[in-house]
């Protein structure tokens, strides 16, 4: 054994360990003081007229965040119901039936570009397609918004997650004399299922926290409303316009807010691993 | 090469002139071969004789893939199975397969057996039940899984999944059984089991086995065919290929002075 050799690869051993702890304490730090500061904050705004009340006029006392959770809900839950079949269906098309055609590399291309695009563009352009027509903020624009940041998303997730089901699985398939269409349901899609469900999940995550595509869409709305076609108030605009209020009960609003979306991505997030890992692990 | 035993067997498969290219390489020259009906047919040869090629051709399994194409005749009781107007889904619903690496459906242990049987027939639940638990109990398996036929078919050990994915094939009642190295990834005990079964299954169906294993190969097959970069080498009954060879090479490669 050459010593020299063996204690230059102890040493450089020790030294990345070491950088690289650093990174990660480093990491860790700013993550645990960010919830630190947020659950100080926030904890001390949760009680249950949190839940009941509508956001306050600008001067009054007390009031919570019903209107916002519900327009949120409503919002980020349609927009959900929207992306999830047009993103699978697609990703489906581009892992097991379009491949290498033109469509399909046009399709991925774009899906590239919308993945990456801010979301303030994406809050712009739906502002001049359906704001700027109809005249209206509206639910239904923040939506629209909403879902075309989810669905490159679950796109992308979904063809990944079928990329990863090996070929032989659908060959044994095909071997049985099954038509593609039963294949790919039967077979590849539910071996794929939980990259799937999970993909949905952190999509669902990434766009509850959205604000700048709903400031130019849903906006806001200080009363109570579950129409679709006026503005509706949601948590991460009511946080945005809060926070920056002179009212101490705003600021005191939009700490529970930003309290409630952690919570609702940091459960998110939890479920999608757990599910990943139990239903997972089986392959 | 057929010889006097063989005439006398009617043939389930008919290969002529078979010419196979991945894009501009040749995996099979001229191939010509009878399988015969409920016998086992078993091809030896190195990695990328294109025996595997040969089996795919079968099933015409190569045509999910562009670029691949299969060019003479393989006649299959009156229908050539090379002719572009075949219907692949009835084909491969007569001529089964199974694979090297056992690939359960990722579903109950029943349904991996009913989604093939499905395809095809609509069966009562009774009949169905029936159906599983017949070609469970052909495949030996019936008595180790009876109790757990809603559990995933992932949950088995690889020895089980490999004959549920047997069983899976023979509960559509295919004519031929095309196994494409079954017991490469699989323990000794569990090899024994699979070749027990494939002794077994052919009393009704027409087998054709790939083997990496030459003992595999004399123990379980009744015809063997000795192929070589693409061509068909030797072709006999599996006694007179393993104790006196007509040719140097299938006699270099079975004494394992080659390959």
């Amino acid at each position: 054994m050459n010593e020299k050799l063996y204690r230059r690869r102890v040493r450089a051993n020790v030294i990345g360990l070491t950088l690289s702890m650093t990174a990660m304490a480093l990491g860790l730090f700013v993550l645990l003081w960010i919830l630190f500061i947020l659950f100080k904050n926030g904890v001390a705004a949760l009680d249950w007229n949190l839940f009941t009340q509508s956001t306050p006029a600008p001067g009054s006392e007390g009031g919570g965040l019903a209107n916002a959770i519900v327009g949120s809900l409503l919002i980020v839950g349609i927009s959900t119901l929207f992306s999830t079949p047009i993103g699978i269906l697609a990703g489906i098309y581009l892992a097991e039936f379009g491949d290498r055609s033109k469509i399909a590399q046009v399709t991925r291309f774009v899906t590239d570009i919308m993945l990456s695009a801010p979301s303030i563009v994406l809050g712009l352009f739906v502002y001049a397609i359906i704001v700027a027509q109809t005249k209206q903020f509206s639910g239904w624009a923040g939506t629209v918004a909403l879902s075309l940041i989810a669905i490159p998303v679950v796109l992308r997730t979904t063809e990944n997650m079928l990329r990863l089901v090996p070929g032989s699985l659908r060959e044994a398939a095909f071997a049985l004399g099954a038509p593609q269409w039963k294949v790919t349901i039967m077979v590849t899609l539910r071996a794929a299922q939980s990259g799937v469900v999970t993909g949905v999940l952190l999509a669902v995550a990434r766009i509850s926290g959205e604000t700048a595509p709903l400031l130019f869409t849903a906006l806001n709305n200080q009363f109570f409303s579950v129409d679709m076609e006026k503005p509706m108030a949601n948590l991460p605009v009511v946080i945005f316009q809060f926070a920056m209020s002179p009212y101490d009960n705003w600021v005191r609003l939009a700490w529970g807010g930003a309290l409630l979306i952690t919570l609702a991505v940091l459960t998110l997030n939890i479920i999608a691993r757990v599910y990943f890992r139990d239903r997972g692990g089986q392959r | 090469m057929t010889d006097d035993h063989a005439s006398e067997l009617k043939t389930a498969l008919q290969i002529r002139n078979l010419n196979f290219f991945y894009g501009k390489f040749q995996g099979l020259k001229n191939v010509n071969l009878d399988i015969a009906e409920r016998r086992v047919t078993a091809f030896i040869g190195p990695s990328g004789c294109g025996k595997s090629t040969l089996l795919r051709t079968l099933n015409r399994m190569y045509s999910l893939y562009p670029g691949q194409r299969a060019e003479g005749e393989i006649n299959f009781y009156g229908q050539n199975i090379l002719d572009p107007k075949q219907d692949l889904n009835l084909l491969r619903a007569r001529i089964g397969m199974v694979f090297q690496k056992p690939t359960p459906f990722p579903m109950t242990i029943y349904e991996n057996i009913a989604f093939g049987v499905r395809l095809y027939e609509s069966l009562s639940k009774g009949e169905m039940d029936a159906r599983v638990e017949w070609a469970l109990t052909k495949t030996a398996l019936w008595g180790e899984v009876k109790d757990k036929l809603q559990q995933s078919g992932l949950a088995l050990s690889g020895g089980q999944q490999q004959r549920l994915c047997i069983a899976r094939s023979v509960a559509v009642r295919p004519s031929v059984i095309l196994l494409d190295e079954p017991t490469s990834a699989l323990d000794p005990i569990s090899t024994a089991k699979v070749e027990e079964l494939v002794h077994e299954l052919k009393a009704d169906y027409t087998v054709a086995i790939v083997t990496h294993n030459m003992q595999q190969a004399a123990r379980v097959s009744d015809f063997t065919a000795y192929m070589y970069l693409g061509e068909m080498v030797e072709f006999g009954k599996t006694d007179e290929i393993f104790i006196k060879p007509k040719k140097q090479e299938t006699e270099d490669y079975i004494t394992g002075r080659f390959g």
